[in-house]
């Protein structure tokens, strides 16, 4: 009898394990079928961009990256791109990893206020601030510089900087500094020489994570910049006038320094949003 | 510095910084909402809300969201699920399941449009089956219904994964033991999600719904992509009345009101999914 009971719970069990594995499968592609469709056409000459029927083959034709690179105005707005995620980065973590710190160290009065201002920020559209902060920046002399659009990108994301730094503190144990001090640490010290080297792989990982936000984001960009437009404002703005090889490799330069940085913080982004939550 | 003092100064800056650029700006897009030049006056929401492009970009937007959100919720929950279950290859399947994270609305946008434009790989794919002649141009006026699915698709595509991220953090934090206990009495793995994963994973679920649905409301670039003007959005609007008319007074109502629309969603979302006072995990 018991045979053929584990005979049949055996089959049952291979088909449920055949519809999990094809299910996985199945949404993978689901990803990156898209994205190796970006790349065919951004692998192809212009004239294949536009042509039709198109071939499910890259052509490894560098026409389309290179009238990328050629078209007036577009390496500078690269450029301006890097600029804008490189000072949003350095300023969220500035402003943001103390506070993290402070989150995950202290018990202090006011606390959860402060957590509920970090935690507020998520829940509005931040992108809308850029209108009022568009007429602020022209009386201050600060629009349409790439510090300006940086100060609002750090806005959305130092949030992140701050519940990413806090759950990383959190991780390292407050005894570790005590051993510090009993040896004649101060505060500063034992931090810079303890706990710091420890902690330096996931503040990169959420430096990493604020640059990435201030390169994807579009509607504040589009909204504070004019002359010295960022990628993302850029390719928004031409849209409806440049050719679809244009587009195509601009999109796939947008990608990928996302699939890069997305593959470096792999491991803090469970992490960070596992504290986040509580 | 003693260690009363020290929290306050370490976490002054942010402090001053969001006070500066984040609680500061909601003023003043209230304020600007609300004046004209003259005073207090409703008239920038009058204008706005009887523009004709206004109850089709409010419609819009809603069934966006309500067609999206929701079909996240369900794929983020069972791809959280199979990943949960998995021996070998996990790291990598979760890597490659949240790679849209890292990836802007306007590329995302920019993907689906090599796939849905006229010369584009879904018309070559058709036309190689031999299901079309020619091919058919499905971003236009004349197939609305295949624009708002290819928007809904880039959509999903690219903004699945951030509740993916929330819910198998938010998984992980559920103690292995609760499960273990119900395997003993017997539960089935589907009793067990719905008798102790969904209710123990509602802060998750809170955080996760919440920022999708704020997003949802924000969606823009995606549309700009895929649709151009034929699909009005509430943030196109914005970007409109702010750019093409100059009307600084009138996106700001438009700003306003697409705020309102985030809150309130934001306070049923939390209403409906409070975690009972004094129960945790």
């Amino acid at each position: 009898m018991s045979d053929a009971a584990s005979v049949s719970g055996h089959s049952t069990n291979k088909a449920g394990r055949f519809v999990y594995v094809s299910g996985v499968v199945l949404l993978c592609a689901w990803v990156l079928i898209p994205l190796y469709l970006l790349l065919v056409n951004t692998l192809s000459s212009p004239e294949a961009v536009n042509s039709f029927p198109k071939s499910f083959l890259p052509g490894f034709d560098l026409g389309s990256l290179e009238f990328f690179a050629g078209f007036s105005g577009m390496l500078v707005a690269l450029k301006n791109s890097i600029i804008v995620a490189a000072i949003t980065m350095v300023l969220s973590i500035l402003i943001g990893a103390p506070a993290g710190y402070a989150l995950s160290r202290f018990e202090f009065r006011g606390k959860e206020v402060f957590r509920l201002l970090i935690l507020l920020t998520r829940a509005f559209p931040l992108p809308l601030l850029a209108l009022p902060l568009a007429v602020l920046f022209i009386r201050t002399g600060l629009d349409d510089t790439a510090f300006g659009l940086a100060l609002v990108h750090t806005t959305l994301a130092v949030p992140f900087a701050v519940l990413i730094t806090f759950s990383l503190f959190s991780g390292i144990p407050l005894e570790l500094e005590e051993a510090a001090w009993t040896l004649g640490c101060t505060r500063l010290t034992a931090f810079t020489k303890v706990v710091l080297p420890l902690i330096l792989p996931g503040i990169t990982a959420s430096a990493i994570f604020a640059f990435v936000i201030s390169w994807n984001e579009v509607f504040a960009a589009a909204v504070l910049t004019i002359e010295n437009r960022t990628l993302t404002a850029f390719l928004l703005q031409t849209l409806s006038e440049s050719p679809l090889h244009l587009k195509f490799a601009g999109g796939f330069i947008l990608v990928v320094p996302a699939l890069v940085f997305i593959f470096a913080v792999r491991k803090y982004l469970f992490a960070m949003w596992g504290i986040a939550n509580r | 510095m003693n260690a009363r003092v020290l929290p306050y100064v370490l976490i002054a800056p942010v402090t001053l910084f969001l006070c500066v650029f984040f609680l500061y700006p909601f003023f003043l897009v209230a304020q600007q909402a609300f004046t004209t030049g003259n005073g207090f006056t409703m008239d920038n929401f009058r204008e706005v809300v009887s523009y004709w492009k206004f109850p089709i970009s409010l419609r819009n937007t809603f069934l966006l969201a309500l067609a999206v959100v929701p079909v996240q919720l369900a794929l983020s929950l069972l791809m959280a699920t199979m990943v949960n279950n998995m021996k070998r290859g996990r790291d990598l399947v979760l890597y490659v399941w949240t790679i849209p994270l890292g990836i802007s609305d306007l590329a995302a946008g920019i993907i689906w449009l090599a796939i849905f434009e006229q010369s584009g790989f879904l018309n070559s794919m058709l036309y190689g089956l031999g299901v079309v002649d020619q091919p058919a141009s499905f971003l236009s006026y004349q197939n609305m219904t295949v624009v708002f699915i290819a928007i809904m698709l880039a959509e999903i595509w690219r903004a699945t994964a951030i509740m993916l991220v929330i819910i198998v953090a938010g998984i992980g934090l559920i103690p292995k033991e609760y499960y273990e206990a119900a395997e003993v009495f017997g539960a089935s793995p589907w009793k067990r999600f719905v008798k102790i994963t969904l209710p123990l994973l509602r802060p998750s679920l809170q955080t996760a719904l919440i920022l999708r649905v704020v997003l949802a409301f924000e969606v823009f670039a995606v549309v700009a992509a895929l649709g151009g003007s034929i699909f009005p959005v509430l943030m196109e609007q914005i970007y409109e009345n702010q750019f093409n008319l100059q009307n600084g007074g009138t996106a700001a109502a438009l700003a306003l009101i697409v705020l309102a629309i985030s809150i309130s969603f934001t306070l049923v979302i939390l209403r409906a999914l409070r975690v009972p006072k004094g129960a945790t995990i």
